[in-house]
């Protein structure tokens, strides 16, 4: 379960990971991610959640901040590169600077497109290569090799909006008529991000504050078993309002072999999520294509 | 107060030897393929292309630059490294990458040549700018359109290596090196294939009333009335809707160039070292009238007189400027 993604109550927040504590998830990644202004909101409960998830057999892992600019931000990410307790995922080049051999994870956010790349930062301790999701495919699966080779683990994203750029500007405070450091923190608004339709209402981009996620949701329940063919370790789902915890079940199911790929695709449609399914990317296409099997 | 270095656009051996005779200290420039971020028909530069413009700015006292400043995707590395290796034979004084697999492998093989990290690696604090200078000694960075003069000038005491800042031309709304949005409408990439809003998938199309919708792909990126000149259908710079704001706007920004001439003193007292102008996909015209004036400009500056400042706004007349996130923290 991938850190969430938008600006969610704490309350949300706590009753989220009271479920996903339940759910079949192996992994599950906390922290903020998008935007330091948000990050006091949680901090007090980050203990307690996770205690609470790794008591229920997860593992749990800090994601640190993919865009660090401010004196704050670069903080919070000395102070994160040096928590003893869990495992860190990366999301921004600033933390390589602190984590001299300290095994990290490599998130989404940060740019890992090939084998030179994966083999040099896992030479100096990241163990954990989560890739970006606009690689294709034959990418993907050279990667899957290398990291094998190198003992290494890798994880793909395959459920969830798509994370498509990254800006420092808020674009959430900006739609309000605000700046950054004014936004009153607008967002909270929109726990699955704000809709942005084309002049002719063609629904097309969804805003997090300063990122910039598709309308649509990836969705790569079709092509679990290539990817576990090719040696895929890791399977990430982003948090959405949809229920996640059902999400997950039929995630597992497939990947356990107990479900059929299309009897999982058939249950995600049903949980009608107000968006289309996509997987352009995978296949080397449009990222907004979906490419049926 | 250092002297700058110019560094100006090349994306043609005719545009890089305007730019070369109009006074640029150094040019950049890539070859034509996925290794550069420029990678659009026309433009750059075949290998004996490159050889002879080498030649040329040598002997005009100015430095080449080499682009490779893209992300390999996994499979196809050795195009990268061969552009590297022949990059090194003709001779380029640097090379400007993103990529840490590139960056290592210049490092290692080609270690006489100086490395710049490219606005594409976004690094954007004094940790991952130090980062990179520890791993791959690079001699300068450029940094990403996100930071304030006056964070630059606390950048600039905290790290072993020079400033590069962009100073004028397109003004990209997204961190470079962290967009994907061509590739989701287009199955282009622009970390991997070097393209943004290619133009094969650019449609203008008017209806019966006169208004010019601009398309990228299946997706409206703006609409036009009759008196307003339709804009490039560039993503972060479209119209959209959201329930949030009344009718369309710019959602990330207005088409609008970047011009920090006002402040040039600023950049150069901050510790800048290097002043970039965007546009390698600029005419050649364009390429002569902006590195003349910012040659003057600079010029002017350093024998402690006050720069013509006119010529330089003069030079965006018809189009929107800003400062971007240069001016004030308030741009964010």
């Amino acid at each position: 379960m991938a850190p969430i993604l938008f600006h969610w109550s704490a309350e949300d927040k706590l009753a989220f990971y009271q479920r996903i504590a339940d759910a079949p998830v192996d992994d599950v990644y906390l922290g903020e991610v998008i935007c330091s202004k948000r990050a006091p909101f949680f901090e007090k409960h980050y203990d307690e959640v996770a205690e609470a998830l790794t008591k229920a057999g997860k593992q749990v892992i800090f994601a640190t901040l993919a865009e660090v600019m401010l004196k704050r931000e670069r903080h919070m990410i000395a102070g994160f590169c040096a928590l003893e307790d869990f495992p860190l995922e990366i999301n921004d080049s600033a933390a390589l600077r602190h984590l001299k051999d300290k095994p990290y994870r490599v998130g989404p956010l940060m740019n890992v497109y090939n084998e030179d790349t994966m083999a040099y930062l896992a030479a100096r301790g990241a163990t954990h290569f989560s890739l970006p999701p606009e690689l294709p495919r034959d990418s993907v699966a050279i990667l899957a090799a290398k990291a094998k080779e190198l003992g290494v683990t890798t994880e793909v994203q395959v459920f969830g909006r798509l994370s498509l750029a990254l800006s420092a500007r808020c674009y959430h405070a900006r739609a309000h008529g605000r700046i950054k450091d004014n936004c009153q923190f607008v967002c909270e608004q929109d726990p699955d991000g704000m809709p942005l339709n084309t002049l002719d209402d063609q629904e097309f981009l969804s805003v997090n504050g300063i990122q910039t996620l598709s309308h649509s949701y990836l969705n790569l329940i079709g092509e679990l078993q290539d990817l576990q063919d090719m040696g895929v370790t890791h399977f990430r789902l982003s948090p959405h309002t949809v229920d996640m915890v059902a999400v997950a079940e039929i995630f597992r199911a497939v990947l356990d072999g107990e479900t059929t790929a299309q009897d999982g695709r058939a249950q995600l449609d049903a949980l009608d999520i107000p968006a289309p399914f996509v997987n352009g990317f995978w296949h080397g296409q449009a990222g907004h294509r979906m490419i049926e099997a | 107060m250092i002297r700058p270095e110019l560094v100006c656009p090349a994306g043609t051996p005719s545009a890089m030897r305007t730019a070369v005779d109009a006074g640029a200290d150094a040019v950049y420039c890539g070859f034509q393929n996925a290794t550069n971020a420029r990678n659009f028909p026309g433009l750059n530069f075949t290998v004996p292309e490159l050889e002879r413009a080498v030649a040329h700015a040598h002997a005009g006292g100015t430095k080449v630059l080499l682009a490779l400043n893209t992300f390999p995707p996994a499979g196809k590395v050795d195009l990268w490294k061969e552009a590297a290796d022949t990059g090194a034979r003709l001779g380029v004084d640097a090379f400007i990458v993103a990529d840490i697999g590139v960056a290592d492998y210049i490092a290692r093989t080609h270690p006489d040549i100086r490395l710049h990290l490219s606005v594409q690696a976004a690094a954007s604090t004094p940790e991952s700018i130090r980062y990179y200078c520890r791993e791959f000694n690079v001699k300068r960075v450029v940094l990403p359109r996100i930071l304030t003069v006056p964070e630059i000038k606390l950048m600039a005491d905290e790290i072993p290596c020079e400033i590069e800042t962009f100073i004028f031309g397109n003004h990209g709304l997204m961190v470079e090196g962290r967009c994907s949005l061509t590739n989701y409408i287009t199955g282009l990439s622009t970390n991997m294939d070097g393209v943004c809003s290619p133009a094969a998938q650019v449609e203008y199309i008017k209806d019966d009333a006169g208004n010019l919708s601009t398309r990228l792909g299946e997706y409206t990126i703006d609409c036009f009335s009759c008196n307003e000149s339709a804009g490039y259908p560039t993503i972060c710079k479209g119209r959209y809707l959201t329930p949030a704001h009344d009718g369309p706007y710019y959602a990330f920004e207005e088409p609008i160039s970047l011009n920090l001439s006002t402040l040039l003193p600023d950049l150069m007292k901050a510790g800048v070292t290097a002043l970039k102008i965007e546009g390698r996909q600029r005419s050649k015209a364009y390429v002569k009238s902006v590195v003349s004036a910012y040659r003057k400009a600079v010029d002017s500056i350093m024998a402690g007189q006050d720069p013509q400042i006119s010529d330089l706004l003069a030079l965006t007349e018809g189009q929107k400027e800003t400062q971007g996130a240069f001016k004030s923290k308030t741009w964010r």
